[in-house]
């Protein structure tokens, strides 16, 4: 790049993550203009205008030094605990379940921004934990209980989606870390063996139902396995190129449940084809290469965790998503980053983004340094 | 791997305390294992990708296509059923109407509540189609209302985005212009029942506003009368609003059905007989049409189409008319002395002198018994002629002893008594022609002399219905082998001579003549037509023992059925009739009806004028009567009527009125009395003979002791 012609600031931005992400956010508001029937209201233009805040947020956040992250790392946990049991008391007082708490200006969902706070607090317990001890029950038990305290409140409520997000990015980070590999490899036995009894204790039953009929989607063609069928249906009859911008039928004439926000892969794979998919495909690698690569090329102990977390929740709500879509998972209300409609997603991912985005500065300038 | 493994369970063997490069090289092994992880979860969702796009393609493309193509079916128009001259039995007309979806519909009471304020639906009928809803499966469209005007149509249409399930439409209905007149020879049509779609499934058979053959004709002819639907294909949402027409195909109406029968006639008829239970038949002389088949009281075939409402079904129920009865095919009855002139014409066939006389003196001696004549006073002497129009029951127990049973009964067939017509009806009713032989078989009993007493006076084991009773006098009236004949065939071939001598028939023909225009029975029976005269026979049949009632008075289901068959004009007869009417307390109450009838075939004005009069004492015609009714039941009993039956249990109870009279289980051992032919004086007040009743129930009576005979 001729740094020479360009002011250093905007230089520095690592355009290498943020054209693909606008190339993103741009075909999703696309997708969800066509989804409104040909109207930027009430979802397109809401969507770019998000993305815009949250990139400015993003690139503030990347400002923050990694002293900051570390500092707050306990206490932001500690918070998002409480407003978790905050959020279940009242759901038990409202009665029915209660995922949200109104804050007046928005709906903020405590158990979205544990996403990333659970990596946070992980890679910071990591961090200080001294590398000895990473072989012992020191290095377990707390993390355990870190990730066991908001894991069980998200279920509680119950939201499996998001208990399994926080989970997976949780054991990703303790796997990163270099915790011993039997651990992974006997707990993976062992859910294998729990899994079963889950699915016919632990699980409501609506959540039972969801399950069985990923099995068999057929089986319920009008009820639970609506979802799923009416999805493939959209996908499949898209075909190499799609009907067309704005010809989707399925989206259209609403046989395509939540066609703006979970099932908007759906919705953009009917009328953009097998092509748009690799599209969406293709940014998303990008994306998560370039997490990757920052998690690799991080200064310390902290910030390689830090970013290779980040990397992981972004993952980890790309693949649910797509898998869900296309029939290989079972329906959980998880969004598709940067296309799917809603303001606690598009949040969380770019918090999620603007922490790489840090890192990824920390790596190239001195350590701790507030520029 | 480098990385010192140990086993948890095996002994710690002094591990090397792990570095943070150590940590770190680790990190960088397995984030690159992580990477590989989400890149092949990322080639795993690609390969999906292209196996849905482009390898099932095909199939979702369709799949997709059916989500967006709503295609509805738009029943066809139903064939109509015509009468000779072509004048409309069952038509269609264009009419407005609302139909419910119970599988759409979210919320059946707020739906009802809405729809029932809307179309102004009275509580009966509101409580119906709950009913409905509750039984109907959720495919089944219920029918909420129809021949709706444009105000409430358009009252409802605008509501529709509310009203999920519900749905407006404009179509064809079936009408039957005279009503209850053709409810038993038409049949009605209604919704197609689970069992019906469950035989066929066809979608049309669960098309909001498509009807199919219930009863009747409408039933027997269904696949000629239904017709080819039409089709509208729109362009749909998921919740069913209509975004846009993609193209319409028009139905190909039914092919129409034309019958024998003449609408004016038939209605005539149905009017005719008033008050009374009972049935008429109407056949060509010439070729065995029927003019005419008629069985009253009935239903409206127009107010059964959507359903048989609770109101509606209570008072069918409890009408001991009967009126789901189709009496022509499924009464049964003794004919009583109609039978006389066939009798008559087997004597002449076995060659007695028609002139052989026998002294009547009110009863005849056989054996150790005496067998009464209706008239106790005695006929005198009595040749075959006055034998058949002063219907003397002496004459034939007479003659029948010495012409035997055998020839009687063959006679009785070749005049089509218990025989069976190709009707296109179920269930017919056949009768009884008793003999010897079938006594044989059916009791194991030797045929008795009083068993040819009875036979002779058509009581006893002899049953017959109507239409046979119609048949048996265009035979005797044509000398031909005439069939019923319902549906109309310009080129059926001539029917075949009964090869009846036609001396012996000239002779009955008059001796018949003699029953209404000289000595006989029925006097009153005369046509008010100049130069046209009716021959006929009166008939009474009795219900029961003359120990219980003398069969004019008393509870009505203890009168005597009344029959009269005839034919006019009686020297060159064109029209044959025939009329049972029961409980009428004798044939006095089936002739008039028979003259009326006969009147309208040659003169309608004069037979219209009549039955106007008729009709003021009665409270109205057929309708206005039904009507009258109906509004008493609903002022009495509204909502609270209890439920209609469904499909199946209505059709069980139209069975179980149709069961026609059993035979009698045990063999009859004595002569049934005479029932008394109306037009002389009474039987007398203090005939003491015991006697026992045609009925089923026959029992054993000891004959009385001669009076003297």
């Amino acid at each position: 790049m001729q740094r020479a012609y360009i002011p250093a600031f905007i230089a520095r931005q690592p355009w290498g993550v943020i054209l693909p992400l606008c190339a993103l956010v741009t075909f999703g508001g696309a997708v969800l203009y066509s989804a409104a029937g040909g109207h930027l209201m009430p979802w397109a233009l809401l969507h770019v205008v998000r993305f815009v805040v949250f990139l400015g947020m993003a690139m503030v956040v990347s400002r923050i030094p990694s002293a900051w992250f570390k500092n707050a790392a306990l206490p932001s946990y500690a918070l998002l605990c409480v407003l978790l049991v905050l959020v279940e008391l009242l759901g038990r007082v409202s009665g029915g379940s209660q995922r949200w708490l109104n804050l007046g200006f928005m709906q903020l969902q405590p158990s979205e921004l544990m996403k990333p706070c659970i990596v946070l607090v992980l890679a910071w317990f990591y961090s200080v934990l001294p590398p000895s001890e990473i072989r012992t029950w020191r290095a377990i038990a707390p993390a355990v209980v870190l990730l066991g305290l908001p894991a069980g409140l998200v279920m509680l409520q119950p939201d499996l989606g998001t208990g399994l997000a926080i989970s997976f990015g949780a054991v990703v980070i303790m796997f990163l870390a270099g915790l011993p590999l039997w651990l992974f490899i006997s707990g993976g036995a062992a859910i294998a063996v729990a899994a079963p009894l889950a699915f016919f204790t632990v699980l409501h039953d609506y959540q039972r139902k969801r399950v069985l009929v990923f099995l068999d989607p057929e089986s319920d063609p009008l009820g639970s396995g609506y979802h799923i069928t009416q999805s493939k249906i959209a996908i499949g009859s898209g075909g190499l190129f799609g009907k067309g911008f704005g010809q989707g039928s399925q989206s259209h004439l609403d046989y395509l449940p939540e066609a703006h926000t979970d099932f908007v892969f759906a919705t953009m794979a009917e009328e953009w084809g097998m092509i748009g998919g690799f599209f969406v495909l293709i940014v998303f690698a990008l994306v998560l290469r370039w997490g990757l690569g920052v998690a690799l090329r991080a200064p310390d102990r902290f910030s390689r965790l830090l970013a290779a977390g980040m990397v992981t929740t972004i993952f980890f709500y790309v693949c649910i998503n797509l898998m869900m879509v296309m029939g290989l998972a079972p329906v959980v209300g998880i969004p598709l980053p940067f296309v799917s409609h809603g303001g606690s997603s598009m949040m969380t991912n770019m918090l999620c983004i603007g922490t790489l985005m840090a890192v990824d500065r920390w790596s190239r300038t001195p350590r701790g340094a507030l520029r | 791997m480098r990385q010192t493994w140990t086993w948890p369970w095996s002994k710690q063997t002094k591990p090397l305390p792990v570095t943070g490069a150590q940590l770190t090289h680790s990190f960088e092994r397995r984030t690159f294992v992580l990477g590989m992880a989400q890149a092949s979860v990322g080639l795993l969702l690609a390969g999906r990708l292209t196996w849905l796009a482009v390898a099932e393609n095909a199939k979702y493309r369709a799949a997709s296509e059916s989500n967006r193509v709503n295609l509805t079916l738009i029943p066809p128009r139903r064939g109509w059923v015509i009468d000779r001259t072509g004048a409309a039995l069952a038509a269609n007309r264009a009419d407005f109407r609302v139909d419910l979806v119970p599988d759409r519909v979210v919320d059946a009471d707020a739906t009802m509540a809405t729809l029932s304020k809307l179309l102004g639906l009275t509580a009966d009928r509101v409580s119906d189609i709950k009913d409905k809803l509750k039984k109907a499966r959720g495919f089944q469209p219920v029918e909420v209302a129809s021949n709706l005007d444009w105000d409430k149509f358009a009252a409802v249409s605008v509501r529709l985005p509310e009203l999920p399930g519900v749905i407006p439409q404009r179509g064809f209905s079936r009408y039957y212009p005279t009503g209850a007149a053709v409810g038993h020879l038409v049949g009605y049509v209604g919704p197609a029942s689970a069992e019906d779609y469950e035989k066929e499934r066809n979608p049309l058979l669960i098309t909001p506003g498509f009807k199919i053959g219930k009863d009747g004709l409408e039933k027997h002819f269904e696949e000629r009368l239904r017709g080819v639907p039409g089709a509208r294909r729109v362009e749909a949402t998921a919740g069913g609003r209509v975004v846009r027409d993609l193209g319409t195909r028009e139905d190909v109406p039914g092919k129409p059905i034309q019958l024998t029968i003449d609408a004016g006639l038939q209605d005539y008829a149905a009017r005719r007989i008033g008050l009374e239970s009972g049935s008429v038949v109407v056949m060509d002389c010439a070729s065995g049409d029927v003019l005419a088949m008629v069985s009253m009281p009935s239903f409206d075939p127009n107010s059964f189409a959507d359903g048989i409402g609770r109101i509606e079904w209570k008072m069918l129920a409890e009408d001991d008319h009967v009126p789901l009865r189709n009496k022509v095919l499924r009464g049964l009855y003794p004919p009583g002395s109609t039978v006389k002139p066939m009798v008559a014409l087997s004597f002449l066939e076995a060659g007695l002198d028609p002139e052989a006389s026998v002294g009547c003196a009110g009863g005849l001696r056989v054996g150790n018994r005496v067998f009464h004549c209706w008239n106790h006073r005695g006929h005198g002497t009595t040749n075959m002629s006055k034998g058949i129009y002063q219907s003397c029951d002496v004459y034939f127990y007479h003659f029948a002893q010495q012409i035997g049973m055998d020839k009687i009964a063959a006679m009785a067939r070749r005049l089509g008594l218990g025989q069976e017509f190709p009707m296109p009806y179920p269930g017919q009713s056949y009768g009884t022609v008793p003999d010897p032989a079938w006594k044989q078989r059916k009791y194991g009993k030797e045929w008795a002399i009083y068993d040819t007493v009875n036979a002779t006076i058509g009581q006893g084991y002899m049953l017959v219905n109507p239409l046979q009773q119609a048949v048996m006098a265009s035979r005797l009236a044509s000398g031909l082998q005439l069939t019923p004949r319902l549906l109309m065939d310009h080129h059926a071939p001539q029917a075949p001579s009964l090869g009846i001598r036609q001396d012996h028939l000239d002779l009955i023909h008059a001796a018949m003549n003699e029953v209404v225009n000289g000595r006989g029975t029925a006097g009153k029976a005369r046509l008010p037509v100049e130069g046209v005269q009716m021959a006929g026979k009166t008939g009474t049949a009795q219900v029961v023992g003359l120990n219980i009632g003398n069969g004019k008075g008393g509870l009505w289901k203890h009168r005597d059925h009344g029959h009269f068959i005839c034919f006019a004009p009686f020297d060159k007869p064109r029209y044959a009739c025939a009329v049972a009417i029961e409980h009428g307390g004798g044939s006095g109450a089936a002739y008039p009806i028979a003259r009326d009838v006969m009147t309208f075939l040659f003169d309608r004005a004069k037979a219209m004028e009549v039955l106007e009069g008729y009709e003021k004492e009665w409270g109205g015609n057929v309708q206005q009567r039904m009507a009258a009714k109906y509004n008493a039941y609903a002022a009495r009993f509204g909502a609270s009527a209890p439920a209609a039956p469904d499909e199946a249990q209505a059709a069980e109870a139209v069975a179980a009125d149709n069961t026609p009279i059993a035979e009698p289980t045990a063999a009859q051992t004595d002569a049934a009395p005479p029932a008394p032919e109306p037009e002389t004086s009474p039987a007398p007040a203090d005939l003491t003979a015991p006697a026992a009743a045609p009925t089923p129930a026959a029992t054993a009576a000891p004959a009385a002791p001669a009076p003297g005979a």
